[in-house]
């Protein structure tokens, strides 16, 4: 039998679950780990970060973009609560993470101890499930089963408190590693009821105005070919939230693009309308319902998901079946295929030609400017040059709609954004989580002047593991979405929605070692971009910082308290 | 608004029980009485929460939140079964001398106990279901002064 120390029994578990790599920021209380880490340089690699927070949005981003589990290391007291925002975030859109928390020695648990706080109690509300961990012994199981409660059924954040006194690397104890684990009281759904299989079936076929509706959980669970699949066979126009974009090919004729809030014309048009809403993986949150007393009136709702509080929370399904997505598209496949189809072009007809006469109004039409440069046009143009192949993140605000909108994202997992949360300061982590994961890939960064400033410390980061993304910086010297909103329910009275003191972005790229770009002029925008997106071969990080036009919306825009079809798609000329 | 009676198994481990009243507290919804013990299974705990919610939608997602929960192992409510249902009362009352056998004639109909007496105060203990306390205190309070309330929140089990 093996004797390892605490500390030795997490770096050996973390091997053992072949993590790859630690995002993490050292502190007293876990010292001992960090001095463990030295034995594996290798097999285990640990990313220095500048602020926990940042390490939380690295292991978030490189959870999304490979469906693997995230792992952080903090330490106790003020590195435990500088990472809530992190395993927040990747809370509210079922990111696998897994926490691991320094805490002071078991004895001084409850006394205030320097650098102690309730982590446990902290993190409860924005986690899947915690552990303290009170035995060195017990330091594998709880690895393991923190790992699986993280990545299965709705995956998740869990955080492993260790306090310091079972870390001693001076008391050793048998390491067990368990090859299998029984959580008596978690059982991750894999059945489902078959007999709503055919009723689904029958609603599928009847239906005159069907639309998919198509969400993160269908990313989640892999099952966007057998969405793709079910589309196709039945020619059924499909639209995604925000999460669930690229689980249906951005460029397909089918695509209806997103919904809600800001989603196209054509979408929330023909979700209003439709007479069956068949919602994969989505849990009808309010940015993508507007007003729930007028929430498609005509439609009957099928909703599958893996979660049973997401099944009629905000919007009463009308059949709903608790499962895997896959497992269960897969089904209805099977079953489907032994059925006789009629030509669905047909049956569908009028209904497309409806959808056709939403499209033509082109609601992601903008208008051109003389001088300024245009977001959409930046996204579109990083769309071209990277033929839709590349890693997106984001920040949130109006940069985030502008991507979400413009960029046609064909595969899943490339479009890295905090949903959920809304967490500003994310994109520049997650973008760097996602390039270590995949080095040889185009990974970039869209992030607004506000946004860029609350994790920018990363970058300092990105010059120590020489990680080469590209930063574009979609900067209206503002917080643009704040100002829109002030634009449209406050009279344009804007209260504290101007950045006046901005950085020179560019020196300031340039002092943490990177390269900077500007780019103002409408005509040097595409042969800028080529550039910098050739110059990320040399293994540099470019930051390019692009001056837009201060005065520009996101449009399409529902109407506060309108049903999905109350849409607003150009801004008033009154503001 | 309707009274539900919810009970549950978990795991008594470190945190469990803070998790289930957290998820109370987190999404807005009401705890009237909560009690808690170990079951004859150490491992496992029993706890009783008695809720007030404005209609069936929400149990649902109470329940549906509970199993959510990594150490919650089963979810009942029990209102809706055949159930018995006890809550303990203890009441100090101001002891009046020209009161007393009407108190003692009161206490003896709820099947009641006096627990404790002295010069100037008594203890009742009243066991029964929620609604039969609550009912006791009201006729007791109208002639009586009350001095202290001490109840324990709803016991449940099944009958089948
Ligand atoms: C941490 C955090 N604080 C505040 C907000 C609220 N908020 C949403 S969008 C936004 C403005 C974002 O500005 P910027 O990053 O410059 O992007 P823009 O909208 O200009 O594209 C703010 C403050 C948030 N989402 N996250």
């Amino acid at each position: 039998m093996k004797m390892l120390s605490g500390s030795e029994m997490v770096i050996k578990s973390l091997v053992k679950m072949k993590v790859k790599y630690l995002f993490g920021y050292p502190g007293g209380a876990v010292l001992d780990i960090y001095d463990a880490l030295k034995t594996v340089p290798n097999s285990l690699k640990h990313i220095l970060v500048r602020h926990e927070q940042g390490a939380t949005h690295m292991a978030d981003g490189f959870a999304r973009a490979t469906g693997k589990v995230g792992v952080v290391l903090v330490t106790s007291g003020p590195g435990a609560t500088n990472s809530i925002t992190g395993i927040a975030t990747a809370y509210m859109d079922s990111i696998p993470m897994v926490i691991i928390s320094g805490q002071v020695a078991s004895h001084l648990i409850g006394f205030d101890a320097f650098q102690e706080c309730d982590m446990i109690g902290i993190s409860r509300p924005i986690v899947k499930h915690s552990f303290l961990v009170k035995k060195t012994e017990d330091i594998p199981e709880t690895f393991k089963k923190a790992f699986w409660i993280a990545s299965t059924g709705r995956p998740g954040p869990v955080v492993i408190d260790l306090p310091k006194d079972i870390l001693d690397p001076l008391i050793k104890k048998e390491y067990i590693w368990p090859e299998n684990i029984f959580i008596r009281s978690y059982q991750p759904i894999i059945s489902y009821d078959p007999k709503k299989i055919e009723q689904i079936i029958i609603q599928l076929l009847i239906a005159k105005k069907p639309i998919i509706y198509s969400g993160g959980g269908v990313i989640t669970s892999h099952s966007e070919e057998e969405l793709l699949f079910l589309a196709e066979k039945l020619n059924i126009p499909v639209t995604t939230s925000l999460m669930g974009l690229g689980s249906f090919p951005g460029t397909h004729k089918q695509n209806l693009k997103m919904l809600g809030m800001h989603g196209t014309y054509e979408a929330n048009m023909a979700m209003h309308h439709a007479d069956l809403i068949f919602a994969v993986g989505v849990r009808f949150d309010d940015r993508t319902t507007n007003n729930l007393l007028k929430y498609c009136p005509q439609a009957i709702i099928i909703h599958i998901d893996i979660d049973p509080t997401s099944i009629s929370k905000t919007v009463i399904a009308n059949i709903s079946i608790i499962g895997d997505a896959k497992q269960i598209l897969k089904q209805i496949i099977h079953k489907l295929n032994k059925q006789k189809i009629e030509n669905r072009q047909k049956i569908l007809q009028k209904w497309w030609n409806k959808i056709k006469k939403w499209k033509d109004i082109q609601s992601l039409s903008y208008s051109k400017s003389k001088t300024y440069i245009k977001p959409q046009s930046v996204i579109k143009c990083l769309w071209k040059l990277t033929k839709g192949n590349a890693y997106i993140t984001s920040d949130v605000g109006q940069h985030q709609m502008f991507t979400a909108l413009y960029y046609p994202f064909n595969k899943t997992r490339r479009w890295i954004n905090s949903g959920g949360l809304g967490t500003m300061g994310f994109g520049l982590p997650a973008a760097l989580g996602v390039k270590l994961a995949f080095p040889k890939e185009i990974v970039i960064c869209i992030t607004g002047d506000g946004s860029i400033q609350m994790n920018i410390q990363e970058l300092s980061t990105a010059k120590q593991y020489n990680i080469s993304i590209l930063i574009i910086n979609l900067n209206n010297n503002a917080l643009g979405m704040v100002k829109q909103w002030q634009d449209i329910h406050y009279f344009g009275r804007h209260s504290h929605s101007y950045m006046n003191s901005l950085p020179d972005f560019l020196a300031l790229a340039k002092s943490y070692g990177h390269e900077g770009m500007k780019i103002e002029k409408k005509e040097e925008l595409k042969p800028k971009l080529k550039t910098a997106i050739q110059q990320l071969h040399k293994n540099n990080l470019i930051f390019v910082d692009i001056i837009i036009d201060p005065l520009e919306h996101v449009y399409p825009m529902q109407i506060k308290g309108g049903g999905m079809n109350d849409m607003q798609l150009k801004k008033r000329e009154t503001v | 608004m309707m009274h539900k009676i919810l009970s549950i198994l978990l795991e008594n481990e470190f945190g469990a029980l803070s998790r289930v009243i957290g998820l109370f507290s987190q999404r807005g919804y009401n705890i009237e009485s909560v009690t808690v013990s170990p079951t004859e299974d150490s491992s496992i705990s029993q706890m009783t929460i008695q809720t007030k919610v404005e209609n069936e939608n929400i149990v649902e997602q109470i329940k549906k939140q509970l199993y959510k929960l990594i150490n919650v192992l089963q979810v009942q409510e029990i209102g809706i079964f055949p159930h018995i249902e006890r809550e303990i009362l203890l009441i100090k009352l101001k002891l009046d001398h020209e009161k007393i056998k009407d108190v003692i004639l009161i206490t003896k109909i709820f099947k009641g106990k006096i627990v404790h007496i002295t010069n100037k105060t008594i203890i009742i203990q009243i066991t029964g279901t929620n609604k039969k306390i609550t009912d006791y205190i009201q006729i007791i309070k109208k002639k009586n002064k009350i001095l202290e309330i001490a109840r324990s929140g709803i016991i449940g089990i099944l009958k089948n």
